[in-house]
């Protein structure tokens, strides 16, 4: 690279990005854009390298590297990116080979994984994040576009497989939903900040159940609007391709709007869940046992009018929640009907 | 013998880390032992015996942690070659944000986790940017934005070091990590004229020995003044 050669301020013109990195080592440019990058090092007294922990070479070297990488981050965004994941079968806990032959899982496809806890979910969510090549304890191994995977989704911080959405995560830090968002932003190197901070919080709220805005702190937020606002920052703002969901708790937000949105932001989406209106959702599912896909079950017809009829329930239960949360009274009359099976059941 | 040191903020998780990691060393047979630096107390060595690891621990008292640390590196050695390791992991305390704990060629790796705050990773100096492994935890209890955030702050002050994800909980990614700190190449017999990745903090004043009277006429030695204006900043 003709680092070397560039003056700070042609450097800050030709990689803006810079700017991080010079934050990040509280590096202060300010008045030395006419230098080079070594110049400007170069110009730390010994006194101040010994007392700022600054080491020279180092943050020569490292400069060089952050603009390599973050070239190529940026260049990814115009690549193919990724269009299929691929499970090749290994061993369960037992050592006895996986039965099927392949899963092949494509962009905008959802898949539920099902499975008693400590089945070994985790460590299927874990061979496909670190693109497993028969060097994990499942022998699995992962092809992404039906190819051996580059060496980039282990190694980069930058270009991760999988983003994940748990029950237990939350909003640490103390920021309004603005200035959240503009941060994420500002980590993925979006240009138009506004517009896409706009686009997330509308879409946001239209699948929480109560209105937020933007100025709103995001650890005030209810739980149903934590979740919203999580899951569509991930569609939106999110690099990775795939999206591993643990479970999405059934109050104060939309779950079908929500994986909707996400498989129109073209991503891979599986699904962890023991709740039978998530696991039907998807299209196909995979079962696990001690460890091992033993299954992959598409979704039936009759399992699709299932859920249909379990979504009325939930629905009811939803209406009831409202009423009593009103000060109203509960009558028979209100789930008479509705549904095909008698109450008696 | 591979040696790797560890090392990160109090509470960021790793004996942990470092417990999950050695679960999946010793499914492979790889023998582990570790010892464990701190400053006043520390019961993590019964975390150790506990999961069978053979431990040893040393307390720096009131001096500091990583001048502990770099003074015993070479006997600690020599107890792991004893008791005939494949691996020796120290852990040390890393309690002030100038930490250096690292040693030219020797794997270091540096734990730090998701709920320390997003500046954190500018807070930290040689501790974090000379880790050749950046181990990030408590990811599952963060939002996706903030991880990501975190991870592209850890990648700006270090872009050369592996960042990794691990769960000190389930262990998601231990057994990732395990594999990139095995070195089958890079035997070590002694860390003998071996030199530190970065100088560890300094100080000698009357203060270190143990001076507690406060006042200028008491202050000898490496002493530095705070610049106090008369303006508001």
């Amino acid at each position: 690279m003709n680092m070397n050669k560039l003056t700070i301020e042609q450097l800050k013109e030709k990689y803006p990005f810079v700017i991080d990195y010079f934050k990040g080592n509280k590096l202060n440019v300010e008045g030395h854009e006419d230098k080079t990058f070594q110049e400007y090092i170069d110009s730390f007294g010994r006194e101040y390298l010994e007392d700022w922990a600054v080491d020279r070479k180092k943050l020569v070297e490292d400069l060089e590297e952050y603009i390599e990488q973050m070239k190529q981050f940026l260049g990814l965004n115009e690549d193919e990116g990724v269009s299929s994941l691929t499970i090749l079968p290994g061993y369960d806990k037992d050592g006895n080979a996986e039965v099927f032959k392949e899963i092949t899982i494509k962009t905008s496809e959802i898949i539920s994984i099902v499975g008693p806890t400590g089945s070994g979910k985790s460590r299927l969510l874990a061979d496909i994040e670190w693109t497993a090549q028969g060097d994990t304890p499942t022998g699995r191994k992962i092809l992404i576009n039906g190819e051996l995977p580059d060496n980039k989704w282990r190694f980069s911080s930058n270009n991760r497989l999988v983003a994940q959405l748990s029950q237990n995560m939350n909003f640490v830090m103390d920021l309004t939903v603005a200035e959240f968002l503009e941060l994420h932003a500002q980590s993925r190197l979006v240009e138009d900040i506004e517009s896409i901070i706009d686009r997330i919080i509308h879409a946001a709220n239209g699948l929480a159940g109560e209105e937020f805005n933007l100025n709103t702190p995001v650890t005030s937020l209810s739980g149903g609007q934590s979740r919203a606002l999580m899951i569509v920052d991930t569609a939106i703002l999110s690099s990775s391709p795939i999206v591993l969901i643990d479970e999405i708790e059934n109050a104060g937000i939309d779950r079908k709007k929500a994986l909707d949105l996400l498989v129109a932001e073209d991503k891979i989406v599986l699904m962890a869940t023991h709740d039978p209106m998530l696991a039907l959702i998807a299209d196909r599912r995979i079962v696990i046992r001690n460890g091992g896909i033993v299954d992959i079950i598409e979704t039936s017809e009759e399992e699709k009018e299932i859920l249909i009829e379990l979504e009325k329930m939930d629905g009811i239960v939803q209406r009831m929640r409202n009423d009593l949360r009103n000060g109203n009274t509960l009558e028979f009359n209100d789930i008479e009907g509705i549904m095909k099976i008698p109450i008696n059941w | 013998m591979n040696l790797v040191i560890f090392s990160g903020p109090p509470s960021s998780g790793k004996t942990s880390v470092i417990l999950k990691t050695i679960a999946a060393l010793k499914e492979r047979d790889i023998a582990v032992g570790v010892v464990k630096f701190d400053c006043l107390y520390t019961d993590d060595d019964l975390l150790y015996k506990r999961a069978g690891v053979p431990v040893q621990k040393g307390l720096s008292g009131s001096l500091c942690p990583d001048h502990f640390f770099a003074s015993n590196i070479e006997e600690v050695v020599d107890w792991g070659n004893r008791m005939e390791l494949d691996m020796l992991i120290t852990e040390s305390a890393g309690l002030c944000n100038r930490c250096s704990p690292y040693i030219k060629d020797i794997k270091g790796v540096c734990v730090i986790d998701n709920l320390s705050g997003i500046n954190t990773p500018r807070k930290i100096g040689p501790m974090l940017k000379f880790a050749d492994i950046v181990v990030i935890t408590k990811g599952d209890i963060v939002s996706q934005a903030e991880r990501e955030v975190f991870a592209s702050r850890v990648h700006s002050v270090n872009p050369k070091a592996v960042t990794m994800h691990v769960n000190g909980l389930t262990g998601q990614g231990a057994y990732e990590l395990s594999t990139l700190m095995l070195d089958k190449e890079r035997q070590i017999d002694t860390v003998q004229g071996m030199e530190l990745k970065f100088s560890m903090p300094a100080a000698m004043c009357s203060y270190c020995l143990g001076e507690t009277r406060i006042g200028e006429v008491y202050q000898m030695g490496n002493v530095r003044k705070m610049e106090l204006g008369d303006e508001h900043e």
